[in-house]
């Protein structure tokens, strides 16, 4: 395009923002080091899958994202926006945290539901409390949404009374319910037996189907595999290798990965 | 109907029984004369005991919280004069504590002028606001500590996952934390709740005429002494009774927190 020119709007098309822009994320838990200057894109609708083995950094990467860990240094810019971080990496303004914070439905490996309200109550939560939503439209919204994941008929249930699996679709429920624009998975099988595992992967593989943007931390390579439109592999805080999945399991070019990919299966 | 069925087993029935004529025995064979006259007063007192607990345990709560959030997460500013204070309360008798606010306090206010000339000091006067004071103190003390364990107790996740859904502190607070910390300590506020109840005679030593002060005027002016203790006891029972089925009641809407095994 000359420069001369004035571009008309028609012209060129609007630049999307990322979903999601890390860069040079570092992270240190007192003199342990554990991200050293991660960098990361995801594109609207990209599902990326991060792998590594324990202690690889990848659970803390994610958490820097919605900054449930303070970063110690980077940036982190969700669509188009940076999250102001102070000299030390924690957040300049809380009420900027918090409003992107409600864009990010975070799934975790523990579940997290809250104990003392019923599924139903669970999903509406933070859209009645926090996105201000009318009661009754959140609560149909919820119905729908557990109806989705299976758990209609478990509304009212506490989730004490469920399975890992039920808890962990539920918790997706959740994530879904203030329609977020990206969604954050930290291992979210790990904790379940296996013969639950397929239920909880099969709803996060539907997702992947109609479009959603994902960051899933994973060790379920199969899995990743075959929903990741790329694959982040971490080695001791550091990207050791990324490309599409056909080619990082594939035709891994590193060593480690070559020998990750080995003891995992 | 199945809860009914259980109480016809056989060593049920004989202890019901035995319950039952020990029950008509005392009415039959005891002095209950003196009833009729006192009676009025008894409800009076029985009404005085009955707001002084409940007025001593909301207010009483209400100061618990702070003092067990500042012991469980606040900074050692806040938290060092909380956990001061549950200690002294909770090591020192409260007769001890009810005597010090009625006679230290009680007889301090009197020497300045601006207090007894205050719209304060009709109260003041009064021995009730200090059995109220020293009462809710005392809850305050206790619960705090308990409540200290219940904010310590709610599960890192849980909080995790509502900053992490971007709610405000204060919503967390409200919606999440305090709520799970108040089920996790429900068993225990509901037996402290009742000791606070064993506690109210005390403020009969302060000139409160509460249900025990009844018994024991009954006892001065007529010299029965059996009748209006055991009608004591069971008042005390009664409400006792109340209280914990209150609580079980309140428990039974959230159950159980947490998966067995």
């Amino acid at each position: 395009m000359p420069l001369t020119a004035a571009p008309r709007p028609s012209d060129a098309p609007v630049p999307v923002p990322p979903a999601i822009l890390v860069e040079d994320l570092h992270k240190s838990f007192g003199p342990l080091e554990v991200l050293k200057g991660v960098s990361l894109t995801a594109q609207k609708g990209d599902v990326v899958a991060i792998i590594g083995g324990s202690g690889s950094g990848k659970s803390t990467m994610l958490r820097c994202i919605n900054f449930l860990e303070t970063p110690t240094s980077g940036r982190i810019v969700v669509n188009g926006e940076e999250i102001a971080m102070r000299a030390d990496g924690s957040p300049a303004d809380r009420r900027q945290i918090e409003r992107i914070r409600t864009r990010l439905g975070m799934v975790f490996q523990a579940f997290n539901l809250w104990t003392h309200r019923t599924l139903l109550e669970n999903v509406i939560e933070v859209p009645v409390h926090v996105l201000k939503t009318p009661k009754n439209q959140a609560i149909e919204r919820a119905r729908a949404l557990l109806d989705r994941v299976g758990l209609g008929d478990k509304a009212d249930t506490f989730p004490a009374f469920l399975s890992g699996g039920q808890q962990q679709r539920a918790a997706i429920a959740r994530a879904l319910a203030v329609d977020p624009a990206v969604m954050l998975f930290d291992e979210p099988t790990s904790a379940l037996d296996p013969e639950l595992v397929g239920e909880v992967l099969s709803v996060i593989r539907d997702l992947a189907a109609e479009g959603r943007t994902m960051l899933i931390v994973t060790h379920e390579m199969k899995f990743a595999r075959e929903v990741a439109s790329h694959v982040v592999y971490l080695y001791q805080g550091r990207i050791e290798e990324e490309g599409p999945p056909e080619r990082v399991f594939g035709a891994p070019q590193s060593a480690r990965l070559k020998q990750f990919l080995q003891t995992v299966g | 109907m199945s809860d009914l069925r259980a109480l016809l087993i056989p060593r049920r029935l004989f202890l019901m029984a035995l319950f039952a004529g020990f029950v008509i025995w005392c009415a039959l064979s005891l002095r209950w004369d003196w009833l009729p006259q006192y009676l009025p007063l008894a409800l009076e007192g029985l009404w005085r005991t009955i707001w002084i607990l409940v007025v001593t345990v909301v207010l009483g709560f209400a100061l618990a919280v702070p003092l067990g959030l500042a012991q469980a997460a606040g900074p050692w500013y806040l938290a060092a004069p909380a956990r001061v204070f549950c200690t002294v309360i909770r090591g020192t008798p409260l007769l001890l504590q009810i005597w010090l606010l009625y006679y230290g306090l009680g007889s301090l206010f009197p020497q300045y002028p601006w207090i007894r000339g205050s719209e304060l000091w009709p109260y003041l006067r009064q021995a009730w606001p200090y059995a109220v004071l020293a009462l809710t103190l005392s809850y305050a003390g206790y619960e705090g500590e308990v409540m200290r364990g219940g904010f310590a107790s709610v599960q890192k996740g849980q909080l995790e996952a509502a900053r992490a859904f971007g709610m405000p502190r204060f919503t967390i607070f409200r919606r999440i934390w305090l709520p799970q910390a108040i089920r996790n300590v429900l068993p225990t506020l509901g037996g402290e709740t009742i000791l606070q109840l064993k506690a109210t005679p005390l403020v009969a030593t302060i000139t409160v005429i509460e249900i025990y002060a009844v018994s024991s005027r009954v006892r001065a002016d007529t010299f029965i002494v059996y009748e209006p203790l055991l009608l004591l006891a069971l008042v005390y029972m009664i409400i006792a009774g109340l209280i914990a089925l209150m609580f079980r009641w309140v428990e039974n809407r959230v159950p159980s927190r947490r998966r067995e095994g």
